[in-house]
């Protein structure tokens, strides 16, 4: 006799009335837990932009953000204007640049529509000025970004990396102190044109004392990331070249 | 009556070792390989797979009498995921750091063939709290491999542990290093992790000759 689980009509049924319970479930929960998570997100991009400009609770090798009570106040004070730049290095004010969300911007470029780059100056307390920009690019599985704090003549100050899903303990170490801290110092400009700073194998100068070769020191096994790396910094900081030429002005 | 039965505690016992899914069952070997690179990384994928398996073990176990056959293996894939997302969401809304860390990691434990393996051999036939115990066996026997596997590979390859570094400084030569000693950035590759494994099969089956298939 057959049974009654193995019926065209009860799979039927029973499958439909799993689609329904399963997909309400998920769908309320993300809904309910949607504003909880935009928030976190949105301290996210606080904590980060103050980590690149060296606003951090670093601690002995391992990398560590203000905690997220104590982000939007030190955002405030350290973060003294938020730019959106455009291509030909106009700047406009907005205090909503952070919320910027940088993967719809390329997207509108690549439409041919005009993107908008947004650029944080931050102040520290010795009046030191940081230019931090958001650039985004991709790596071996998925999405890596980063917020990258540069002086008036491009030279990085700072720079906080991270990736959606590099594997872990290779391109994933983009986010480890030692790849991060490597790009402190280093020139983006070689000879007045813009050079960008390549991720590169087999480096002449793994202690990374020379500032001004444009390199820094890849990982080991994650070579598609550090392409990746070197290809953002190229496509997306060259964007604000133009605002700096006026800057220097 | 204790609260483990003889053949209970052969449930947990038994894949940590003469039934261990990866070296004796051959199952989940490509989450083995993808995520062991690192201790970190490897005890933190044990843990989500431990709560996934016994969690979705349970589940299926429960619902083992209404579901379909000729749909089964798309149910209990619902049945992993829906739990994976879950956990998911709750993370990145309440332990946001925590979620960082995990989010690759969701993709591998919805397809890790441990959990679909034992949803199919155990819990579709067995009641609820053997199901349980069944799924905890089985992802502690994943969860012993991958920390052995992770250790050796983050050990031998970055010469750290966890990140703290155990060898001393490559670069400032201390420690091992000032005798020449250098990592074995071989280590960190994928195929290096089958052969870890392959040395620990070895191991097994030589101590354990009734494991040897013909």
């Amino acid at each position: 006799m057959e049974k009654r689980t193995d019926k065209n009509t009860y799979t039927l049924i029973f499958a439909i009335i799993m689609v329904l319970v399963v997909g309400s479930l998920l769908a309320y929960l993300a809904a309910s837990l949607k504003p909880t998570i935009t928030e976190n997100q949105r301290l996210e991009k606080q904590q980060n932009i103050l980590y690149a400009m060296g606003i951090n609770n670093n601690e002995g090798t391992s990398a560590k953000f203000v905690t997220t009570q104590e982000a939007p106040e030190l955002f405030n004070k350290f973060i003294k204007q938020q730019l959106v730049v455009t291509s030909d290095g106009q700047a406009t004010e907005n205090n909503e640049a952070y919320l910027i969300d940088v993967k719809k911007e390329q997207a509108k470029a690549k439409k041919g529509e005009e993107r908008q780059l947004p650029l944080f100056v931050g102040e520290d307390e010795s009046g030191k000025k940081y230019y931090i920009a958001p650039i985004r690019g991709k790596g071996l599985w998925d999405a890596i970004w980063a917020y990258v704090a540069m002086d008036e003549n491009m030279v990085v100050q700072g720079a906080y990396f991270d990736h959606k899903g590099e594997t872990p303990g290779l391109g994933a170490n983009i986010k480890q102190r030692y790849f991060m801290d490597d790009f402190i110092g280093e020139h983006l400009m070689y000879n007045g044109s813009f050079k960008g700073i390549n991720v590169a194998k087999g480096n002449a100068d793994p202690k990374n004392d020379d500032k001004t070769d444009n390199e820094v020191d890849a990982i080991a096994g994650a070579t598609i990331t550090g392409d990746g790396v070197s290809a953002m910094i190229r496509s997306d900081l060259k964007l604000y070249v133009p605002y700096f030429t006026n800057l220097k002005q | 009556m204790s609260l483990l039965s003889k053949k209970d505690v052969a449930l947990i016992k038994d894949p940590l070792a003469d039934n261990n899914p990866i070296t004796i069952q051959v199952l989940g070997i490509c989450s083995a390989l993808a995520i062991t690179a690192e201790l970190e990384a490897s005890i933190v994928m044990a843990i989500s797979v431990l709560f996934v398996l016994g969690v979705g073990n349970v589940v299926i176990s429960l619902m083992r009498n209404i579901i379909p056959s000729k749909i089964r293996i798309i149910v209990q894939l619902i049945v992993v995921a829906t739990l994976v997302i879950i956990v998911d969401l709750v993370l990145k809304a309440f332990a946001y750091e925590l979620s960082k860390t995990l989010s690759v990691f969701v993709g591998l434990i919805i397809t890790n063939c441990i959990i679909m393996g034992r949803f199919e051999a155990f819990a579709l036939a067995n009641d609820p709290w053997r199901s349980f115990l069944d799924g905890i066996g089985n992802s502690l026997g994943y969860g012993v491999i991958l920390i052995i596997v992770g250790f050796f590979r983050e050990l031998l390859g970055a010469g750290t542990l966890l990140g703290i570094p155990v060898l001393g400084d490559p670069i400032e030569l201390t420690g091992l290093y000032q005798f020449g000693y250098e990592n074995n950035g071989f280590m960190l590759l994928s195929p290096m992790a089958l052969i870890v494994v392959g040395i620990i099969i070895w191991v097994q089956r030589s101590r354990n000759k009734a494991l040897i298939e013909d």
